[in-house]
């Protein structure tokens, strides 16, 4: 069975107020890093599955970003599928 | 036929939720019911007047808060009751498990001020059509301890029009601590038997610790059931 690697990357959606985030902002700033103007924070999810294909793969993957790793209420989530591995 | 006269209510226990004992004492110590605690793996329930999760870290937080409990053997079991009507009250990480879980509308953020806040909480009963707060009139308030990290209460615009249509907001934070949409501090389901808290009646429930307002919650639930 092939093995395929994944990452999925889970955020807030924009509409959603991130304080930790505004917190890391002002500490850049406090830095020098004045050009920036906003931070985001997520989380990067990578993921290793055996799958007979590439489809599928994606398909289980979708599920599980769906159901598990994000609260679609408040986040959102991509996926990245990479090359095949072995 | 004798009537049966003592609650028997099933407490939920996570791996990393800490305030299971504390309902069990406020639930059997101070109202003299009958607790049996629920291992999260367990699938089947006993025959039960009503089911809580608790407070803590299920879970050590892992993911998000309540995450990786709403997908524990426990809660399907808890699915089907709370589907057949019985009672079921989420008490801060408890609450969290419940949206996460979808029994619940909304989900739970970190605090505005990022503080995990830790104090007595000045609350305002949005609705008593839930059993748990029919002894309070709608607009009373009551103080209720609150300890969180993550109690900012989330729902887009559509979703509170149609939780204030439905009578689902069950109580408001008299200031706004944590920043929750329309200071909202629990709500209910459509149907009114699963309540999801922020703040902790069971450590209201012995003027030893500061206040029994608390216990008024729990009552509601018995006398409503015709138990007490």
């Amino acid at each position: 069975m092939p093995h395929f690697h994944a990452t999925v990357r889970v955020g807030l959606r924009a509409s959603v107020l991130d304080p930790a985030g505004d917190a890391v902002c002002a500490a850049a700033q406090r830095l020098g890093h004045g050009a920036i103007q906003s931070i985001r924070i997520g989380k990067a999810v990578e993921i290793r599955l055996e799958a007979p294909d590439a489809a599928t793969a994606r398909q289980q993957l979708e599920s599980l970003s769906a159901n598990l790793l994000a609260n679609p209420v408040m986040e959102t989530w991509s996926l990245e599928l990479h090359d095949q591995e072995g | 036929m004798t009537r049966r006269v003592e609650m028997h209510v099933g407490v939920a226990v996570f791996p990393g939720a800490n305030c299971d004992r504390d309902v069990g004492w406020a639930l059997a110590g101070c109202l003299g019911w009958r607790v049996t605690f629920l291992w999260h793996q367990d699938a089947t329930l006993p025959k039960l007047d009503a089911l809580i999760l608790p407070g803590g870290f299920s879970y050590g937080d892992y993911l998000r808060c309540g995450a990786i409990a709403s997908s524990a053997p426990l809660l399907r079991a808890v699915a089907d009751f709370a589907a057949r009507g019985g009672p079921v009250l989420g008490i801060c990480n408890g609450f969290q498990v419940l949206t996460e879980a979808g029994l619940l509308p909304g989900g739970l953020l970190r605090n505005r001020g990022l503080h995990f806040i830790c104090r007595n909480q000045r609350l305002q009963v949005a609705s008593s059509r839930c059993p748990w707060l029919r002894h309070f009139a709608q607009g009373e308030s009551l103080t209720l301890p609150i300890a969180h990290g993550e109690g900012c209460y989330h729902i887009d615009p559509p979703g509170l029009r149609q939780l204030e249509d439905n009578d689902q907001v069950a109580l408001r934070y008299l200031d706004n601590p944590n920043g929750s949409v329309d200071r909202i501090a629990g709500v209910s389901n459509e149907a009114g038997n699963v309540l999801g808290l922020m703040p902790h009646p069971e450590r209201a429930c012995d003027q030893a610790t500061g206040g029994t307002d608390g216990q008024v919650l729990f009552q509601g639930l018995a006398d409503w059931m015709g138990l007490s």
